[in-house]
C-alpha cells in the first residue's frame, strides 16, 4: 500500500461544497437560467450534489447533466489503454443557458478543454463557469476555475484521488504516492 | 479491455466480452446522432476507405456517415468504377491501397473469405462488410443492439429466423452471435434453403412458419436474395410468400411483444405483407439508425487510438 495523506475528510468536502453553492448564488444573485454538467463520473456527482443542495437552501431546481468527455480527447493515441465511453446525458438544451461546468480535480486542463469543445458542439451557452473540488495547480493550458473547493500544491509523480460516496462508497480526498 | 484481433471478419473472433463492450460504447455512439452538430472529433486525421464489390446503399452509406460523424476522411469504392474493371487483382488493389497508409479497410466481397484475405495480407485493420455467404457481422452487432436496447439482454431470449439460411450471412453471423449472448436460435423456411446438418450449430429448426414464431421473442425475415437464385429452391415467389411469409395470420401465433426485424432491402409482399411492416412490431428502421451507431463504436474500437 502506497502511502496516502488526507486532503478533505467527509465533512470537509460537504462544508466545501457547501461554500461553493453559496458562492454561485451570490455571485450570481440567483441561479436563474443555470444548468449544472458534470463530466463523468465524479464530476456529474459533483453537479448533483450542488443541485441538491441549492435545493435545499434555495428552493431552485437547476437541471444537471452528464459529459462523457472521451471523442474528445487530444492523447487517444497517447494513453496505454483505451477509455470505455459512457454516455453523454444532457438532457436539456443549453442554448443561452448558464453553463457551470463540474469536475473533481484540474490539473492540466485538457479535460476542460475536451469538455468546452463538447458544449459548443450541442449550443451556445450564454456563459461556462467553473467548478472545481480540488485545484492541483500545473496547467498545461490557460485555462481558470471561477468556483474551487481547494488548492493544494502537489509534486508530478504524486496523485491526487477523489473519492465520493455515491461511486467509491466513501467521502475523502487523499493524496498517494503515484506509480 | 481492448478487442483482440486486428480485423473483424466474423463473429467468432468476438467473446461475449468484447461484443458487449462494442454494445455499449454504441450506446454513447447513438447519443452523437441526436445532436443538432452530429460530429465529434475522435478520428480526425484518419482515412476509412470503403471498398464495395458489391452492390449496397444501407451498409455503404451507413460505413460513411459513420465515419464522418467521428470526423474521419471517408473515400468510397466500388468494383465497378475501380480498375478491377482492368483486370486489377484483389491483391494488387490491396496493395495499391495500402501504399496510400489509409487507417481502416471496410470491405464488402461476394466471394466469401475476400476479406479475410486482404486482412492477413495488410497491417491495415478490416472490417467485414459482407462476404457472399460467409458473414456478415457488422448487421448481427447492430441487430443485437436492436433487440437489447427493446428487450433489456439478449440472454435468455428466443430469435426465429425465417428464409434462405443456406445464403444467407445475415442469418450466419446472427446465430454465432446470439448463441455467444446466451439467446436461443430457431429457424424455419424451405427444406432447400436450410442446410441439412443446421442442428449441429445448435439451433432447432421448424419447417412451419406458425409453429416457428409461437415462442420467438424476436422473428428475423431474411431477403429473399434473388441475386443468388441460380437454382430454383422454391416454385414461384407468391408460393413462398404463401408458406414462409409473415402476415397477420401468422403473427396472430407469435407473442403480443414479439419484434419484427429484416436486415433490409424489403421485398414487400414476398418477406412480409405490407400491412405489417407499418406496425409498432417492426423495427426495421431502427436496425438502420442503429447500425450507424454501431459501425461508429466499431471504428472507435478498431482505430481509436
Amino acid at each position: 500500500m502506497a502511502e496516502q495523506r488526507l486532503i478533505l475528510d467527509k465533512q470537509d468536502i460537504d462544508r466545501t461544497l457547501n461554500r461553493i453553492s453559496h458562492e454561485i448564488w451570490e455571485r450570481n444573485r440567483g441561479a436563474e437560467n443555470f444548468v449544472f454538467i458534470g463530466i463523468r463520473r465524479r464530476g456529474v456527482t459533483i453537479a448533483e450534489r450542488l443541485a441538491k443542495k441549492l435545493k435545499e437552501f434555495e428552493q431552485v431546481s437547476i437541471p444537471v447533466g452528464a459529459l462523457d468527455i472521451n471523442l474528445y480527447r487530444d492523447d487517444l493515441s497517447e494513453i496505454a489503454s483505451q477509455p470505455v465511453l459512457k454516455e453523454t446525458e444532457i438532457p436539456f438544451s443549453v442554448q443561452d443557458r448558464k453553463v457551470i461546468l463540474c469536475d473533481d480535480v484540474l490539473y492540466t486542463g485538457r479535460t476542460i478543454r475536451a469538455a468546452l469543445d463538447c458544449i459548443v458542439d450541442l449550443g451556445r451557452p450564454q456563459s461556462i463557469r467553473l467548478a472545481v473540488l480540488i485545484d492541483r495547480g500545473e496547467r498545461e493550458l490557460p485555462i481558470q476555475p471561477n468556483y474551487i473547493g481547494k488548492n493544494i500544491s502537489v509534486s508530478r509523480g504524486e496523485l491526487v484521488e477523489v473519492l465520493l460516496e455515491e461511486d467509491d462508497g466513501i467521502d475523502k480526498v487523499i493524496i498517494t504516492q503515484g506509480v | 479491455m481492448p478487442l483482440q484481433h486486428k480485423d473483424l471478419i466474423s463473429i467468432r473472433d468476438l467473446s461475449p466480452d468484447e461484443i458487449t463492450l462494442i454494445l455499449d460504447t454504441a450506446v454513447s455512439m447513438k447519443e452523437v446522432s441526436t445532436r443538432d452538430i452530429k460530429k465529434v472529433p475522435t478520428l480526425r486525421g484518419k482515412t476509412v476507405i470503403n471498398l464495395f464489390f458489391e452492390p449496397s446503399t444501407r451498409t455503404r452509406t451507413s460505413f460513411e456517415i459513420a465515419g464522418k460523424r467521428l470526423s474521419a476522411d471517408v473515400v468510397n469504392i466500388s468494383a465497378s468504377t475501380s480498375s478491377v474493371v482492368k483486370g486489377e487483382t484483389l491483391e494488387d488493389t490491396g496493395r495499391n491501397l495500402q501504399a496510400m497508409n489509409p487507417d481502416l479497410l471496410v470491405m464488402r466481397h461476394a466471394n466469401p473469405g475476400a476479406p479475410k484475405m486482404l486482412a492477413d495480407l495488410l497491417p491495415t485493420p478490416v472490417l467485414n462488410a459482407g462476404d457472399g455467404a460467409h458473414e456478415h457481422p457488422t448487421q448481427a452487432l447492430l441487430d443485437a443492439f436492436t433487440i437489447r436496447e427493446r428487450k433489456e439482454q439478449l440472454q435468455g431470449l428466443t430469435v426465429t429466423i425465417v428464409g434462405d439460411i443456406t445464403h444467407s450471412r445475415v442469418a450466419r453471423s446472427n446465430i454465432y452471435l446470439l448463441q455467444k449472448m446466451g439467446a436461443r436460435v430457431i429457424v424455419s423456411g424451405p427444406r432447400t434453403m436450410v442446410p441439412l446438418f443446421i442442428e449441429e450449430l445448435g439451433v432447432s429448426f421448424i419447417p412451419d412458419i406458425r409453429e416457428a414464431v409461437k415462442e420467438a421473442d424476436v422473428i428475423m425475415m431474411l431477403r429473399i436474395q434473388m441475386e443468388r437464385q441460380h437454382e430454383s429452391l422454391f416454385p414461384s415467389i407468391r408460393e413462398y410468400a404463401r408458406f414462409f411469409g409473415l402476415n397477420r395470420n401468422v403473427l396472430q401465433k407469435a407473442k403480443r411483444d414479439v419484434l419484427i426485424m429484416h436486415p433490409g432491402p424489403v421485398n414487400r409482399g414476398v418477406e412480409i405483407s405490407p400491412d405489417i411492416l407499418n406496425t409498432p412490431y417492426t423495427i426495421i428502421l431502427d436496425q438502420v439508425t442503429n447500425g450507424v451507431a454501431v459501425r461508429m463504436a466499431l471504428m472507435y474500437l478498431y482505430i481509436g487510438r
